[in-house]
């Protein structure tokens, strides 16, 4: 995995380095055992002069850098290097021979102190490619003495020195630079076991680093012992990833050329060992730019990481023979205007005839079949959206507000069916209670025995097979053993997923009003889970920080989405069901690849852990909201930035776009919610500079796109749901406290 | 760097002694790495139950959170601690020691307890049209929303039991359930019958005690913080604005002071207006047009029109100019009818008459003075604009009427608070409406006041800016309280008295009024010279100068108005305060003092005029600026 970002760099920056290898391992001669120069593959030799194989550590070290070149084919560099080390060739190809597995098993034993990081690392691992063994870079990530810890005060503040003095277009973007090696500089002194220098590091410079940084920070200022490393996550996600810097080359180059002046080997090494500088051609960004992308536990996104393709298109509606004609003219014939109603259906017919060019394969990713139940449905919605309101900063939507009273047990989730006609909430007392909206009771169906005696030719068996005994306005769900955090319906309304502290996801059966599965496999909370706009298939992700891919039928997961490096607060899907979005406490919302797994969206520059998500309706955006009360708005397809939406004090728990997405609705902790105009907000012309390089302008109008502030009383805001006519439904527990 | 002071840290003594407790000897060296060690998973752990507090949708950590943390990552859960108030932490006497009070708990005592305690109730979802097409809801004006929710037997139970009290005879019970209306975060569900209840005002009108304490329900609802009133807001004010406009049953008995119920009603409706006018577009403009109507109806009987000001006064100057100034010529004419009359027949509705004409003359003195103060905030400026408006304020008198006042700062001044005020109210646009500069308004004013028009002007050292012009009058204008008081002896119209310069002739109708204080200024300020002024004079002599020497000279010093009656101390710039001083005669209450004064305000001075008017719209609230304004803006106030 390493290997393949070192190659990155070399490919960008490998002509300018070579010359210098020499220069910067004599100047570390003496510096450690394992000294490494700017550029992995020229240094690798060099740093083999330097060292002598002292212990059994460091012979691991060397076999590892011994494999690396053999799968370089810098088959001369071995030879000399095995010379040198005095290794015999039969230990060599016994220790590898012994197979890749137990060699790296080892290797990973001793880099990954701790369980967690080990399948962590298989995480990612897994997540790149089987042919990601362990090997050198992995091996050096774990921090070895290197330089005189009295010194990295010096080193640090020079370098600060030389970013304050260079040209601001410069500045801004080496400013980036200040955090990651902070944070690396700190830990090694940590690991180091210089803990009095740690403590004065952090003191002297942690004032300097980003505001948004805070909270990993104070993570940071709590851990002063080696021991402590192991089992923090945090820290391991920092060493394990790369943290990513997009910088022009222009600042490259200045800033390679002050570390070379300076023989700065130290912050050199870290740049290479555990950065990943992204370099760019051309104007270097405004701080502006920098801070709008930044803020992500592991930096900004790479380039090439959002250059996927992506079919953010919908899929085709199914052609629904419709019966309803007759009624629809009936319909028409009392409201009397039989001819406006005609062409607007056609109009309707010929949009969904067409194929979207964006659109994936109608087969790409298998779909349920429809059923009798699901068309007649479908034609219900279709008649209820012609009765639609059409939205717009003119016509703001009414908003109904479901209140959730006495929840003494704490509601922690709601959800509300396409049609409005249910709602749901989970409790942090482990239940789900379900509620009917409409007058229509809900029942259960009859036991066994008395289904045995209903007439089965009958029509209306679908009616007899409920018990009306059963009949109240609602049911309550027991089953989960910790509170339900997530929670949502099935589209044909006949199941309730829920997920739970308790490390399941439950299928319940809305007929029964019984759990049908629970769904093992996150051995940790599992924050949120959700169904696909077409059924069968739902998405979970938890605290273990992978999203997994569930089918209904199936008690084991079709995919899993590892990548993100903190907790996934969130899941949501694509409108077409062929992609899945996550949004974590890593600070980054993902977008996965349903068919094969990939991650093909990154979208960097939340300031907090994203706690919402909300698609557009034409599947072409992306909304996402976080705990700093911030709504970004990101373009799918070009993988782009493209609106931030300020207003809210508190965690943004609530997204919805209305039915023809020209109302982005959003609530909140701070008790409102609030409508935006996301028709304006999307009106954003990407030109083909911006799409290719990335860097973004974000106009500040949060102001012109607000259309309206609407408070609760004492009640935070966790669900919205835009009914079929566009009608707002909000839903919060009242808190009396 | 202070963020390492910001945790919380177990000492090595603390280790020391916790391992002590379990029989452990533990050396120093060990303790200092174990404390450290704690201090780090504490941290750990609290960060860890940090993201449960954030998942459960809460602001509160709770142990709960913390316990969850601890059991993920294999620790004992710690038991005992979750209940969900706070839980009291102590200091010991000696020493500096901290623990968590934790009483014994007799269950002995709790298992043969005799009132078993109720379930929780049942957790139910409501729902309530919030907004519509994104304003707020608007129903028909004083309809009540039926009550849609079933209640649960205990919430049913507080409702009887709170109703009960407030309309019953006890008044310690009626406080106490009044107090609890107003805190009680639980009963959101009983709103709807509350505004129910409150609606009956119109069933029990005969009975003024009742009217009270539904008044009084109705300011508990208003000031619970957890009630969301939305659309009752409307029904809430239609039921107050009952209290103020109707001629109530009970106020046929003479003996029945309505007065006063109409009064706290009008404090009510602006308390109401302020705090929750928002909730209900375009309530002012509403309220405004019903109190017109009432106003501009001769049929409706006097008390009808005394709400309507009181209502208009306690809304601010700013309805009182836009509905009641406008409005006056109009409705003088009916009034003078009633004062006018003196039979015996017409002895009642006289009395009324004089109520409503001292209401009248209350509001509209409000109203100049803070148009006054309004105009002099724009002047503090310079000296220089200063300079030019005293010199037109001095121009502008019957002798050269070419001059006129300068419009600008006026207008301006006026239309500034009104946008402020638009802002933090309902948002009523104040369409096609030109304030009336504030000379013209005086002048008009004292045509029906006369005299009693209580306007004066002394030195202060704080209100810096020129006064607002209040300039003479033609003497055929005013035309009979000039005449009565050259008459001398037939002044009936004795409401609100000043200052010196009236003597109060002995009542021809005999109503039992009582004499007016002396003139709180005069008494104020004693040892200066008494410029007293006759007012046999029916010449022009009202008008506001600035109080320099070089200025006076300009003009012939012709002075009545009191403010002239003391030299200017000192030749520094000139300052003014206002003070309105006097006693508004009721025929039974025995005439309510009122006093409002304008003078020295430091803070005033000193805050700048848009953070003054930012301030404007929370008027009712508690906050210390706005403060000093109600008592003046409340001249009619009631304890409540």
């Amino acid at each position: 995995m390493a290997a393949v970002q070192d190659g990155q760099v070399e490919s960008d920056a490998e002509k300018e380095t070579k010359p210098d290898a020499s220069n910067d391992v004599a100047g570390n001669s003496s510096g450690g055992a394992r000294s490494m120069s700017p550029n992995a593959a020229s240094s690798a030799s060099g740093a083999a002069k330097a060292a002598a194989p002292t212990g059994p550590g460091e012979q691991q070290t060397l076999l590892a850098v011994l494999q690396f070149l053999k799968r370089s084919k810098l088959l001369e560099s071995v030879d000399i290097l095995r010379r040198e080390a005095g290794l015999s060739d039969e230990l060599d190809e016994s220790q590898t021979n012994d197979g890749a597995a137990a060699g790296s098993a080892s290797l990973l034993r001793r880099v990954s102190v701790g369980g967690a990081a080990a399948t962590n690392i298989a995480a990612t691992t897994t997540s790149k490619g089987a042919e990601d063994q362990p090997d050198v870079s992995i091996v050096l990530s774990a921090y070895s003495q290197q330089g005189d810890p009295a010194l990295y005060q010096v080193y640090y503040s020079g370098l600060k020195n030389f970013i304050e003095s260079v040209l601001d277009c410069h500045r801004a973007e080496l400013s980036q630079l200040f955090y990651p090696l902070f944070v690396h500089m700190y830990l090694e002194l940590v690991y180091n076991n210089h803990e009095h220098e740690a403590k004065v590091f952090f003191e002297k410079f942690s004032g300097d680093q980003e505001c948004y940084y805070r909270d990993d920070l104070r993570v940071l200022s709590g851990l002063t012992k080696k021991e402590h490393m192991k089992g923090n996550e945090t820290l391991l996600d920092f060493r394990t990833s790369k943290f990513v810097l997009r910088i022009s080359r222009d600042s490259y180059q200045l800033l390679k050329r002050h570390l070379q002046e300076r023989q700065n080997n130290q912050i050199w090494l870290i740049i290479q060992e555990h950065l990943y500088i992204d370099i760019f051609d051309g104007m270097p960004r405004s701080k502006s730019q920098i801070d709008s992308m930044s803020g992500s536990l592991a930096g900004e996104a790479r380039r090439e990481a959002n250059k996927a393709k992506v079919y953010y298109g919908l899929l085709k509606e199914p052609e629904i023979e419709v019966p309803l004609d007759d009624e629809d003219d009936e319909a028409e014939n009392e409201e009397g205007k039989p001819k406006k109603k005609k062409p607007k259906k056609d109009n309707l017919g010929s949009k969904n005839k067409k194929q979207d060019p964006n659109a994936p394969q109608q087969n790409r990713i298998p779909l349920p079949e429809l059923k009798d139940s699901d068309k007649l449905d479908k034609i219900m919605s279709m008649k209820e959206a012609t009765k639609k309101i059409r939205l717009g900063p003119d016509t703001l939507p009414s908003i109904c507000f479901y209140t959730f009273l006495n929840a003494y047990q704490g509601l922690t989730s709601v959800d509300v069916t396409d049609d409005s006609s249910l709602i749901a909430g989970g409790f942090a007392d482990s239940t789900v209670r379900v509620w009917s909206v409409t007058p229509k009771k809900l029942r259960k169906v009859k036991s066994a025995a008395d289904l045995n005696l209903i007439d089965k030719e009958a029509d209306d068996v679908l009616e007899r097979i409920m018990d009306e005994k059963t009949a109240s306005e609602s049911k309550i769900l027991y089953g989960h053993s910790g509170p339900v955090y997530g929670i949502s319906f099935s589209p044909d309304r006949n199941y309730l997923l829920s997920s739970s502290e308790d490390g399941t996801v439950r299928l319940w059966s809305l007929q029964t009003f019984t759990c049908l599965v629970g769904y093992k496999g996150h051995n940790y909370p599992v924050w949120d889970t959700q169904f696909s706009p077409y059924g069968y298939y739902f998405v979970s992700g938890g605290h273990d920080r992978i999203a997994r891919l569930w089918a209904t039928d199936h008690y084991q997961p079709l995919r899993m989405f590892a990548g993100h490096l903190a907790d996934i607060t969130c899941t949501h899907f694509h409108p077409n069901s062929n992609y899945v979005a996550t949004g974590s406490a890593d600070r980054t919302v993902r977008l996965w690849d349903v068919l094969n797994g990939n991650c093909v969206r990154i979208f960097s520059g939340h300031k907090g852990p994203i706690h919402s998500l909300a698609f557009s309706p034409n599947g072409k955006y992306v909304a996402s909201g976080a705990t700093d009360g911030r709504v970004l708005l990101w373009d799918i397809g070009h993988g782009l930035m493209i609106g931030e939406l300020k207003g809210h004090t508190d965690t943004v728990y609530a997204l919805k776009f209305s039915r023809d997405g020209e109302i982005l609705a959003s609530g909140s902790m701070d008790g409102t919610v609030r409508l935006w105009d996301a028709l304006k907000a999307f009106d954003v012309e990407t030109d083909d500079f911006t799409a290719a390089t990335g860097h973004i302008h974000l106009p500040d109008n949060s102001q012109e796109l607000l259309l309206g502030t609407y408070m609760t009383k004492s009640t935070p805001v966790i669900h919205l749901h835009f009914t079929r006519r566009n009608l707002l439904l909000a839903a919060g527990g009242y808190n009396s406290q | 760097m202070a963020e390492e002071r910001r945790f919380a840290e177990v000492s090595r003594d603390s280790v020391k002694l916790m391992a002590e407790s379990a029989g452990v000897e533990v050396g120093d060296e060990v303790a200092a790495l174990l404390a450290e060690d704690v201090c780090y998973r504490l941290r750990e752990a609290a960060q860890n139950s940090s993201q449960f507090m954030r998942h459960a949708k809460r602001r509160k950590l709770t142990v709960e959170d913390f316990n969850r943390a601890l059991r993920w990552s294999n620790v004992e859960a710690v038991c005992g601690y979750g209940a969900q108030d706070a839980l009291p932490f102590r200091p010991a006497k000696e020493g500096e020691l901290f623990f968590v009070e934790d009483r014994d708990v007799n269950l002995v005592n709790l298992a043969l307890a005799t009132n078993i305690p109720n379930g929780c109730a049942e957790t139910m979802v409501r729902v309530h049209v919030s907004y519509l097409d994104g304003k707020g809801n608007l129903e028909p004006q004083g309809t009540v929303p039926s009550a849609v929710q079933s209640l649960s037997e205990d919430l049913l139970k507080y409702y009887q039991q709170i109703t009960r009290a407030i309309l019953g005879e006890d008044p310690h019970l009626m406080k106490v359930a009044l107090l609890d209306l107003q805190t009680n975060s639980k009963i959101a569900a009983l709103l709807p019958y509350f505004v129910y209840v409150i609606s009956g005002v119109k069933s029990v009108s005969h009975d003024l005690e009742q009217l009270n304490r539904l008044l009084h329900m109705v300011k508990s609802l208003v000031q619970n913080p957890y009630l969301y009133l939305g659309s009752y807001v409307r029904s809430l004010v239609s039921s107050v604005m009952y209290c103020i406009l109707e001629p109530l049953a009970a106020s046929i008995n003479p003996l029945n002071d309505h007065w006063t119920l109409r009064d706290y009603a009008a404090l009510l409706l602006s308390h109401i207006f302020w705090t929750h006018g928002d909730l209900v577009s375009g309530l002012y403009h509403q309220i405004l047009l019903s109190l017109q109507k009432v106003l501009s109806d001769p049929v409706r009987p006097l008390c009808s029109h005394y709400g309507a000001v009181v209502g208009l006064h306690a809304l601010g100057w700013k309805a009182v100019e836009r509905v009641l100034y406008p409005h006056l010529p109009a409705y003088w004419a009916n009034l003078q009818a009633v004062l006018d009359d003196y039979s015996v027949s017409n002895a009642q509705v006289k009395a009324d008459g004089h109520k409503v004409y001292g209401a009248i003359l209350v509001a509209v003195e409000r109203l100049l003075k803070m148009k006054a103060l309004s105009l002099s905030k724009p002047a503090e400026g310079g000296v220089g604009g200063q300079q030019g408006t005293a010199g037109g304020v001095l121009g502008f008198r019957e002798s050269s009427p070419g001059l006129s006042p300068p419009p600008e700062p006026l207008s301006e001044a006026g239309l500034g608070i009104a946008s402020h005020l638009q802002a933090g109210g309902a948002g009523c646009p104040w369409e096609d409406w030109t304030p009336v500069p504030l000379p013209a308004m005086y002048c008009e004013l004292y045509s029906f006041f006369g005299d009693s028009l209580a306007v004066r002007f002394s030195t202060g050292p704080e209100l810096e800016g020129c006064l607002p012009a209040l300039p003479c009058q033609p003497a055929d204008a005013r035309k009979e309280t000039v005449a009565n008081a050259a008459a001398g002896l037939d002044n009936s119209r004795k409401m609100p008295q000043l200052t010196a310069n009236l003597n109060i002739s002995p009542r021809p109708d005999g109503s039992p009024h009582t004499e007016p204080p002396p003139p709180s200024l005069a008494a104020t300020i004693p040892g200066r010279p008494f410029a007293r002024s006759s007012s046999s004079s029916s010449s022009v002599q009202r008008r506001s100068s600035s109080s320099r020497p070089g200025q006076r000279s300009a003009g012939p010093s012709r002075d009545v108005f009191p403010k002239a009656r003391f030299p200017p101390p000192q030749a520094g710039p000139p300052s003014f305060s206002f003070l309105i001083g006097g006693r508004q005669m009721g025929r039974r209450c025995q005439g309510r003092r009122f006093q409002t004064s304008f003078g020295p305000q430091p803070p005033l001075a000193s805050l700048p005029p848009r953070a003054y008017a930012h301030k404007l719209p929370v008027i009712g609230r508690v906050s210390k600026p706005v403060r000093r304004w109600t008592c003046s803006h409340y001249s009619l106030h009631l304890p409540l």
